[in-house]
C-alpha cells in the first residue's frame, strides 16, 4: 500500500436517474494486475472513464500516476493505456495505419511510430495481418491489435475494460497470457474489468468486488475467501456407495462424530462435509469403516464464484 | 620448419590485411550519416487529426462524386457565360467588368455560376459534415480516440478546420479553373480589381458553405444515427430553398398594404420582406455575391425616386460594394459560429462512453 498508481478516495458518481459509484475508495499499487469484477451495470465502466478523466466525478478525488484525472486529463491519458469494451478501429485504414495514426497523436514522429507499430504487431502477433484492412479483423484479433494500440504510447498503467468479451476460450487464454507477460516484462500496472471470473482469477494479484456502484471487497482470492468463509474454512465433497443394508444418513450420522465437523449435506450419493480444520483423512476413515465404498474425496478450495455467490446471496438477503 | 614458418607468416598477412581491409570499412560505418527522420510534419496531435480528415475526405466516394458534380455544372456554366458573352456586351453599366460575366451570365438554360453554388454549396457542406462525430462514436473509435492525449476539442475543431481547408482548396481551385479556361476563350485578362472582386466572392462562398458544414457537424453531435443527421440538414436545407420563399410570400400577400397606402408603408412592407427574406443563409449568399460581381448595383433594399435622382450609372468601387454586403457577410459568418458553438458545446459536454 506504499505507492499506489492509482488512488481514489470517495468518488461518487451521480447521474439524475440514479447513483453509478457510489462512495469508492480504491488503491492499486504499481506493477500489479487489479481485476475490477461485478456484474453489468455495477459501475465499472463508470469508474474507469473517471479514471481517464473523461467523466467528472461528481466528488471524490482520482489521482492517475500523481495527476488529477479531473483537472489534468492529458497527463493521466499520456501515461495510461484505455482499451475499451468493444474497441473499433478505423475500417477502411490496415492494422498497421491504425496504429501509426494512434502514434501520432501521441506525438511520435511518423518513423518512429512505424518502427514502434511493426514491433507491437509482431508481439500480439498479427504481423501476417498488419496490412489487412482493420475491418476484416476477427473478435479477437482485433483485441490483440488493440493491446498493440495501447502499448504505443509506452503506458505505465493500461485499463482494459472486458477485454475477453467475445472471443472464443482458446484465444481468451492467448490475450491473457499476452497481457501476464507483458505486465510482468514492462513492468506495467494492469487494471482490468470483467464478469468472468475465472479469467480473472487466472491472472490477477488482487481483485476488487463491485456491485451496485460499491466496493464491496478487495484483496486477493485466499484473503477474501478466508474472511468471508471464516466460520467454514474447509469444505470436502465425499463420493460415496452405500453398502446393501445402510442409508446414506448412516453414513451422515458417523461423519458427525467426528471433531470438528459443522455440516454435512447429502446431494444424491456425494456428501459436502464443512469442518473447522482438515479432516480429510478422519472422513475418509470413517466412510470406510462404515463399510460403504468411498469413491472419491475432494478438497474443495473456494473459487471467486464462491465468493461472487457469497456476496450475491448476502446483497439479495440484505435487501430483501 | 621452414615452409610452417612461412605460412605463418603468410597467415600474419592475410590476418593484417584483414584488417587493414576491415578497417575503412568500420571507419565508413562510423562517418556514415545515420538515417535521419523526415521532417516530423505531424509532431503535434491537432495536426495529426487535421491531416488525417483531410485524407479521408478526399478518398471518399462522396466528396468525389461532389467534386465532379461541382466541374460539370461549373464548365457548363462557363460555356453558357462564354457565348452568350458576346450578345451581352455593352448593354449594361457592367460591361467593363467582362471577366465577371464569366460567374454571373447566363442565357436561361443553364443557371450561372455562383446560382449553382448557392444550390449545391449546402449539399457539399452538409456531405463533409453529417457524419463528422457520430459515424466515430458508432464505430466506437471514439472513445479510443479520447483515451489518446489530446484534448477533447482537438477532436471537433481539425473536422472542422480539415472539411473547411478541403473546401476552401476545391473553391480556389474552381474558380481559378473557370477564370484560367475564361481566359483562354475571351482572351482579356482580369483587372487587379476584378480579380479581387473574384477572391472575395470565393471568400463568401467558403463562409456560406462553413455555415452548412458547421449546421451539418452540430447535427452530427446531437443525433447517434448518420442518416438522421444527414436528413435533418438537408430539411433545413430543402426547408429554406423551397418552402421558406412559399412561405415568406404567404405572409406578403397577408400582410400587403393596400392600394391607398402611403410611399411610407409600402417602403416599411418592402422593409419588412425583404428582412423575412434574409434569414434564410442562401439569399444572404446571394446578395452578397451579385452585388460583388455585379458592380452596378448600389443597394440591396428598394431606393426611393429622390434617393436615385442625380445618381450617375456608374460601378462602384470594390470597397463601396463590400460595405454594401458588410451586413449580408458579417450574418453569414455570425450564423457559421453560432453553429460551431454550439456544436462545440455540446460535443464537450457530451459523456462518450463505448458503445
Amino acid at each position: 500500500m506504499n505507492n499506489p498508481i492509482i488512488e481514489l478516495i470517495n468518488v461518487t458518481k451521480r447521474y439524475p436517474a440514479y447513483t453509478a459509484v457510489d462512495d469508492l475508495t480504491l488503491r492499486i499499487n504499481q506493477g500489479e494486475i487489479f481485476g475490477l469484477l461485478g456484474p453489468n451495470g455495477a459501475g465499472k465502466s463508470t469508474t474507469i472513464l473517471m479514471m481517464l478523466g473523461l467523466t467528472d466525478p461528481t466528488s471524490g478525488s482520482v489521482r492517475v500516476c500523481g495527476f488529477d484525472s479531473t483537472r489534468h486529463p492529458i497527463e493521466v491519458k499520456r501515461r495510461t493505456g484505455y482499451l475499451p469494451e468493444d474497441v473499433g478501429f478505423y475500417e477502411d485504414y490496415s492494422g498497421f495505419e491504425n496504429l501509426v495514426y494512434t502514434g501520432s497523436l501521441n506525438g511520435l514522429g511518423r518513423s518512429e511510430a512505424e518502427e514502434k507499430a511493426r514491433k507491437l504487431l509482431k508481439r500480439v502477433g498479427l504481423s501476417d495481418a498488419a496490412d489487412k484492412k482493420a475491418g476484416k479483423y476477427s473478435r479477437g484479433m482485433r483485441q490483440r491489435l488493440g493491446l498493440a494500440d495501447v502499448l504505443i504510447k509506452d503506458p505505465e498503467v493500461i485499463i482494459l475494460d472486458e477485454p475477453t468479451l467475445g472471443i472464443d476460450p482458446r484465444g481468451v487464454h492467448e490475450l491473457l497470457n499476452l497481457i501476464v507477460q507483458l505486465s510482468r516484462e514492462e513492468g506495467l500496472t494492469v487494471l482490468l474489468s470483467s464478469h468472468h471470473l475465472h479469467q480473472v482469477q487466472e491472472i490477477c494479484d488482487r481483485v476488487g468486488l463491485f456491485v451496485k456502484g460499491k466496493l464491496l471487497a478487495e484483496g486477493d482470492i485466499r484473503a477474501l475467501s478466508q474472511t468471508l468463509f471464516s466460520n467454514e474454512p474447509f469444505v470436502i465433497e465425499a463420493g460415496v456407495s452405500p453398502a446393501s443394508s445402510q442409508s446414506i444418513d448412516d453414513i451422515v450420522e458417523r461423519l458427525y462424530e467426528i471433531d470438528g465437523i459443522l455440516r454435512i449435506t447429502a446431494d444424491g450419493a456425494s456428501l459436502h462435509v464443512g469442518s473447522a480444520r482438515d479432516a480429510s483423512s478422519e472422513i475418509a476413515r470413517a466412510i470406510v469403516q462404515s463399510g460403504a465404498g468411498l469413491q472419491y474425496l475432494l478438497k474443495k478450495e473456494y473459487g471467486l464464484d464462491d465468493i461472487y455467490d457469497h456476496y450475491f446471496k448476502e446483497k439479495v438477503e440484505n435487501y430483501a | 620448419m621452414i615452409s610452417t614458418t612461412t605460412i605463418s607468416k603468410k597467415k600474419l598477412k592475410t590476418m593484417r590485411e584483414d584488417i587493414l581491409v576491415d578497417e575503412p570499412r568500420t571507419d565508413k560505418q562510423k562517418i556514415e550519416p545515420l538515417p535521419r527522420d523526415r521532417k516530423p510534419m505531424a509532431r503535434n496531435p491537432f495536426w495529426a487529426i487535421v491531416n488525417k480528415e483531410i485524407a479521408d475526405h478526399v478518398r471518399s466516394w462522396r466528396f468525389i462524386v461532389m467534386v465532379a458534380l461541382l466541374v460539370l455544372t461549373c464548365l457548363g456554366s462557363l460555356y453558357t457565360a462564354v457565348t452568350n458573352m458576346s450578345a451581352a456586351n455593352n448593354s449594361d453599366a457592367d460591361s467593363d467588368f467582362l471577366f465577371l460575366k464569366l460567374f454571373t451570365l447566363t442565357d436561361g438554360t443553364l443557371p450561372s455560376f455562383t446560382v449553382f453554388i448557392s444550390f449545391l454549396g449546402p449539399l457539399l457542406g452538409i456531405a463533409l459534415g453529417f457524419d463528422a462525430i457520430n459515424s466515430e462514436h458508432n464505430r466506437g473509435t471514439l472513445s479510443r480516440l479520447l483515451s489518446q492525449p489530446v484534448h477533447r476539442d482537438y477532436i471537433i475543431n481539425a473536422k472542422a478546420l480539415a472539411a473547411l481547408i478541403v473546401v476552401s482548396v476545391m473553391f480556389f481551385a474552381l474558380s481559378f479553373l473557370v477564370m484560367g479556361l475564361g481566359l483562354i476563350r475571351i482572351g482579356i485578362p482580369p483587372t487587379a480589381e476584378e480579380f479581387l472582386r473574384i477572391i472575395c466572392f470565393v471568400i463568401i462562398s467558403i463562409v456560406y458553405v462553413a455555415f452548412w458544414l458547421n449546421l451539418s457537424i452540430l447535427f452530427s453531435v446531437r443525433f447517434r444515427q448518420p442518416a438522421t443527421a444527414a436528413l435533418c440538414g438537408i430539411s433545413v436545407w430543402l426547408f429554406f430553398t423551397i418552402f421558406y420563399q412559399m412561405l415568406v410570400s404567404v405572409v406578403a400577400r397577408a400582410s400587403a398594404p393596400s392600394a391607398m397606402a402611403t410611399p411610407e408603408q409600402i417602403l416599411q412592407f418592402q422593409n419588412f420582406i425583404q428582412a423575412l427574406l434574409r434569414i434564410v443563409p442562401s439569399q444572404l449568399f446571394s446578395d452578397a455575391t451579385t452585388t460583388l460581381l455585379m458592380p452596378s448595383v448600389r443597394s440591396l433594399g428598394p431606393l426611393t425616386m429622390s434617393q436615385m435622382v442625380g445618381t450617375i450609372p456608374s460601378p462602384l468601387p470594390l470597397g463601396q460594394s463590400l460595405l454594401v454586403v458588410w451586413p449580408q457577410v458579417t450574418g453569414m459568418i455570425a450564423a457559421t459560429i453560432l453553429c460551431f458553438a454550439l456544436s462545440y458545446l455540446s460535443f464537450m459536454r457530451k459523456e462518450i462512453r463505448p458503445r
